[in-house]
Parts: C-alpha cells; structure tokens; sequence
C-alpha cells in the first residue's frame, strides 16, 4: 500500500492515563477556541490525514511552505495550516508553554505544546498561496477575518469535536487503508468534490475507475462558501447516483473534514497529498480544480504538479481536460476525444445551473442524471 | 590528496531547501561542503549492522496494533463498508 507523505501515518489522539491527565490539566492552562477551520484542521491532523504535520505550523514551516510549498525539511506541502491567536494573551505564549484547544462551547479538545507565535503579513501570504489579494476571494476574506499572529506547535487530542455530521461517512486514514486493503485494492483513485456530480465528473470518475481498482468517492463537508451547494443535499445526490449507477463493490462513499480554501492550484496538490495519507494512489484533477471565480487559470491545478518531481507527490494525478456531452457523439467526452464544435457540447456552467434551479428548473439528462436534478431541485428550491 | 575519478562519482538529487537547510548546518563543523557531510552521514547509515527497518516493511496501515486493527474493521462492519 502507498505510504502516508513523510513516510508515517501520524497519530495525536492520545488515550488511557495520558488522555485523562491531558483533560484534567487543561482546566488549568490558557484557552483558545478554535474557528470551524481550525476545528477540521485539528481534526485531521490528529487522526493522521493531514501527515507529516502533529500540529499547527510553526514560523519555519510556515514561511517554507508560503515561499516554495515545501515545509522546512523540504517535504512538499502547498497550503498553510495555522492556527491564529485570538486574544492578546495567546500572543505572549512562549515556547514550551501549554495551551487548551477548545470549540465554541469550550470543550477542551486538545492541547498544544507551544514552539512560538509569529507575526504574518496576510497580503504576502495571500498572494503567494491565493495567487490574489483581491478582497472578493473568499480564501482572502478568511484571511481577512483572522489575527496576523499564528501560534505553532504539536497537538495532543483528548477528544473529538462533537458537531460531526455524516458520522456514517467519516472514516479516518486508518480506516480507509484497512478498509482498501481488506478489499485487496492496491490503486485505488480519488475524487474530491465540493460540488453535486453531474455527469462529467461521473465519466471522470468512471475513466479513472477503468484504470484502477476502486474509486474513493470523498465530498468535503468541511466550511464552504455560502453559495456552494450544502453538504448534506450533495451527500443525498451521491447516494442516490452511487446507488443507481456505481458497481458497488468498486466504490467507497466517505466525508473529508477539511474546509475549502479555493486555493486553486496550490489546493489540488494539498488534495492529492491528503488522499494519499487516506490510502489513495491516484487522484483526479479536473478542470479548474478548487477554483473559484475566475481567479485561475482553467488548467492551473493541472501545471503545478510539474513543479514537482513525480516522487516527492508520489500519489499520481489523473489530469482530466473539460468534459461534456457531444450531442453528435451520443456520449461524454473532451477536447480529447471529440472532434465537434462547441455547439453540440452540452455544458453549463454551476452558475447557470443553481439559476435553473433558482427558476424551478431541472437542468438536461445529458447535464445531470434526472435523479440528481430532482434531489437538487429539492434541495436548493 | 589527489581528485577522485569522476567516473567512480554519481549525483544524487535532493530538495533545494534540505540543501540549504544542510548548508547551514556544516557552518563551522568542519565539513567543508554538502556533499562531504551528505556522504559521511550516509556512510554512517550504511554501515550498521543491522539498517534500519526499511519503511516497505511497515504494514500498509501504519502501527495499529492488532486490537486497533480488528477495531477498525468492527467500525468497517458496522458501518457497511465490509
């Protein structure tokens, strides 16, 4: 089975005596509630997705990764995972110090070993991550909303944050790699979506199914923006498509934690790396991966993975062109592969397609299996 | 001493970072280059007895233990994943 990047699947939940001495200290230490951002990312991080990181990105690896997407030992790793302070307090922590991570309802969650606070400058961070510092990014706006002080340092988690939809769905690293491995896939292919699965992302999917042995079909469900399609009306579309045109036995339905950050190119590299630690040997990159607006290019997220050598990804990307419905064809296609014009391409845009359905219109069977349109319609009217 | 034949040299590709993080570890150590440290340390590695476990060798799902693993697929069954 493919190794986790950095070698080693990372655990930081700790259990036992250590846990129950962890939980009793915290009352005692300084608190800082984390946004839903941080939450997911916590999250991951403990259960391993998120390897080689145990923790919050420290100076070092904060600026290693903004300046050359590496962290300081020269692992790749695209997008900063940080932890911002929240109060003044949290930007006198020194190295050494403890500190309780805990949720909006101050649970204590876990608790950091503090390696040092640091001032960022969230334009520079901004535009090499981003690519933009353009205030109607709403990787930007985040940015904008938080403290340019992060604080870094391993985690220890002593218990899992309790809002946790899709509990069916969540399965951890571990859990996938067993789960593979207990199928006997050895190439297995990811799909990340924030998005309903219309059916060119269903002929993405099923090409790359043709060439490996199973397909991870893995939604994030983590903070999205507003006008994105809600989680729990994509989740009802998966399963109803899953159901009525996947083989079974060669698909696994599960949620991804993460918030989007609509990082473009730079998240499609931090997407493949993460799937990889779930167990995934290939991963698919359509057009305009974690795109939003137009703020990349169509095929950014395909080009950035030439920046690296294919060992250090090590998972390896399935580059798909723009797919749509040739009405002279009679069948999904790309640039490709047909041949014809765009007037006998069926393509709609997801604006166009939320405006459809905004209208109380379902959108062409070549667009979307009806099935799905209608659980949209639904879900959106 | 006299300049070793190139043809028994090979070049070896590392992260530019890592050889630059490794430059400024030398600083003052008596190595007088990357390539010298880069050698002497894998040298070192090369001649334990027993090398370290290959990372092959560990098992495709990490460390578990058994109980995590016969946990883990529990919850797969449960789930319906199995």
């Amino acid at each position: 089975m493919i190794h986790p990047h950095g070698g080693r699947l990372v655990n930081r939940m700790v259990s036992g005596e250590q846990r129950e001495q962890l939980a009793k200290r915290c009352g005692e230490l300084p608190k800082l509630a984390l946004n839903q951002r941080e939450l997911a990312d916590l999250e991951m991080i403990a259960a391993g997705a998120m390897s080689p990181l145990e923790g919050f990105m420290t100076e070092s690896d904060y600026r290693s990764v903004v300046d050359s997407m590496r962290l300081a030992n020269g692992i790749v790793w695209s997008i900063p995972v940080v932890l911002s302070a929240k109060s003044d307090d949290h930007k006198q922590l020194k190295s050494g110090d403890e500190l309780a991570l805990v949720d909006q309802a101050g649970r204590a969650l876990a608790v950091m070993e503090v390696e040092g606070c640091y001032e960022v400058d969230h334009d520079y961070e901004a535009q090499m991550v981003l690519r933009t510092n353009d205030d109607g990014h709403p990787g930007v706006q985040y940015l904008r909303s938080i403290a340019p002080v992060y604080i870094g340092g391993p985690i220890k988690m002593i218990r899992r944050p309790e809002q946790r939809d899709f509990v069916r769905y969540r399965l951890e690293p571990k859990e996938t790699r067993v789960l593979f491995s207990t199928k006997g896939w050895n190439r297995i292919a990811a799909f990340q979506t924030r998005n309903p699965i219309h059916r060119a992302h269903e002929y993405l999917q099923k090409c790359a199914l043709e060439v490996t042995d199973g397909l991870l079909i893995h939604p994030l469900v983590g903070e999205t923006k507003s006008d994105d399609i809600p989680a729990d009306v994509r989740m009802r579309c998966y399963e109803e498509l899953i159901s009525k045109y996947y083989p079974r036995d060669r698909v696994v339905l599960s949620v991804f934690p993460a918030a989007m950050r609509y990082a473009g190119p730079r998240e499609a590299i931090f997407h493949a790396l993460v799937r990889k630690n779930y167990g995934c040997t290939h991963f698919i990159v359509g057009r305009d991966h974690a795109g939003v607006g137009d703020y990349y290019g169509t095929y950014d997220a395909h080009a950035i993975f030439g920046e690296f050598e294919p060992q250090e990804i090590d998972i390896t990307p399935l580059l798909f062109d723009h797919a749509f419905f040739c009405r002279t064809c009679g069948n999904m296609a790309t640039t490709k592969t047909c041949p014809h014009g765009k007037k006998e391409h069926v393509f709609l845009s997801g604006t166009k397609v939320r405006e459809m359905l905004g209208r109380g219109e379902l959108p062409p069977a070549e667009f979307t299996r009806p099935e799905v349109a209608k659980l949209l319609a639904e879900g959106t009217g | 001493m006299a300049p070793r034949d190139p043809s028994e040299m090979v070049t070896l590709k590392i992260p530019r970072p890592l050889y630059e993080r490794l430059g400024q570890l030398i600083e003052g150590t008596g190595f007088r280059s990357v390539t010298e440290f880069a050698t002497y340390v894998l040298r070192d590695l090369a001649s334990h007895p027993a090398p370290p476990r290959r990372a092959e060798e560990e098992p495709a799902t990490g460390r578990m233990t058994d109980a995590e693993l016969k946990a883990a697929r529990q919850r797969l069954r449960e789930l319906g994943y199995l």
